[in-house]
């Protein structure tokens, strides 16, 4: 249990750590490293936490964070205790490099986004971390393993069982990104539509 | 940069981030606001130091929320007000989330709630994308910015590179890349 814990713990400090681009991003680190690295929660276990993490008060990121550390500790079979025990420290361990960044980013630079190493390091990785974002999506909807050079892709079942759910994520993308509307009804709708739908 | 230039309270700080931890849906961009008026209102910050906070708050790496909370909070009373306006953004988040947890893993098998949830889902991931495609059409006169975020996708959703060896090798790079451009100008 203390194990799981520290390593828990660990990983969200490295995700606060490494975290460039706000709380989109954020999502994509924890997805990276629990769903991918670790494998200590399913594709569709982690969708619905984002989609919570989405509509819930509060900074995404962090709400992703104290759900994935409650979960994870819960799916591996220990109390609603330790679970609450996770939660807190994965919280905790992702705000900690915040204060490390702040207090150096203080001590170094006077005005540090003027600093010209500062802006073409950011310049650099805000490109990175829109791909890390876009890979992300693509492993919440596909399959995809290796075979040699040639990528064998299936859909996620759990997360696309047909085609009104590719309908559900065209429209949801087109409603925010097109048309701006406000994401807190989009996943209401979602919801709805889901309860009508299936 | 002043810090501690208020007689605001450690409680008052983090009762005053707690409000607005609690009330903003959709994280760091919707609470800049809040706390701009909060601040001026209190006359914590001066309102020609406001911007500054924000400016520093957005561009410095981690969550925008924790970074206003930080930063803003350092300003009115020191490291003591940064970790007090931190606490209270993120503790209403917190309790929040620990209850919806605990309840739907209970009811997570209730047929209901699974139709619910078969909705939300593409819905989920639709909306994770919308800022990445924002972030990657942004700033896009550099042929460069392309290559990299290609690159990313590629190594991270067909090759399983983990994340952060992407993050650390563009920061190696990009740094590497800055310092030796400094070294010729001089």
């Amino acid at each position: 249990m203390i194990a799981l814990l520290l390593k828990l713990f660990w990983c969200f400090f490295v995700i606060g750590l490494f975290n460039f681009g706000g709380g989109g991003a954020m999502i994509s680190l924890i997805q990276n490293q629990i769903v991918e690295v670790h494998g200590w929660l399913t594709e569709a276990a982690f969708t619905d936490i984002v989609a919570i993490s989405q509509t819930t008060p509060g900074p995404i990121g962090i709400n992703c964070a104290t759900y994935v550390g409650y979960q994870v500790m819960h799916d591996a079979g220990f109390s609603n205790l330790v679970a609450v025990v996770g939660s807190a420290s994965a919280t905790f361990a992702v705000v900690l490099p915040s204060f490390i960044i702040f207090w150096v980013l203080m001590r170094a630079f006077n005005r540090f986004h003027d600093d010209p190493r500062f802006v073409t390091v950011m310049s650099a990785l805000k490109p990175a971390v829109a791909g890390l974002i876009f890979a992300a999506a693509v492993i919440l909807c596909l399959h995809v393993t290796m075979d040699g050079l040639t990528p064998q892709i299936s859909v996620i079942a759990e997360n696309f069982p047909d085609w009104t759910s590719w309908a559900l994520f065209a429209g949801a993308f087109i409603a925010t990104y097109f048309f701006k509307a406000n994401p807190i009804y989009v996943i209401l709708a979602g919801g709805i539509l889901g309860l009508i739908i299936y | 940069m002043a810090t501690g230039n208020s007689n605001a309270s450690i409680w008052q700080i983090f009762g005053v981030f707690s409000k607005i931890g609690a009330f903003t849906i959709g994280g760091g961009y919707a609470m800049i606001p809040l706390i701009e008026r909060e601040m001026l209102q209190r006359k914590w910050i001066a309102p020609d130091e406001i911007d500054d906070v924000v400016v520093l708050a957005q561009s410095a790496p981690g969550l925008l929320a924790v970074n206003m909370a930080i930063f803003a909070g350092h300003k009115i009373r020191g490291i003591r007000g940064a970790v007090a306006a931190t606490i209270g953004a993120v503790l209403p988040s917190f309790v929040m989330i620990l209850l919806i947890a605990m309840f739907f893993t209970a009811f997570r098998e209730n047929a209901i709630v699974q139709r619910i949830f078969q909705g939300l889902r593409p819905v989920a991931i639709a909306l994770i994308l919308v800022p990445a495609v924002n972030m990657a059409l942004k700033s896009r006169t550099k042929w460069w910015a392309w290559v990299i975020t290609v690159a990313t996708v590629i190594a991270v959703a067909f090759l399983k590179v983990s994340a952060i060896w992407i993050i650390l090798a563009v920061l190696a790079c990009s740094l590497g890349l800055a310092m030796a451009r400094e070294g010729r100008s001089k």
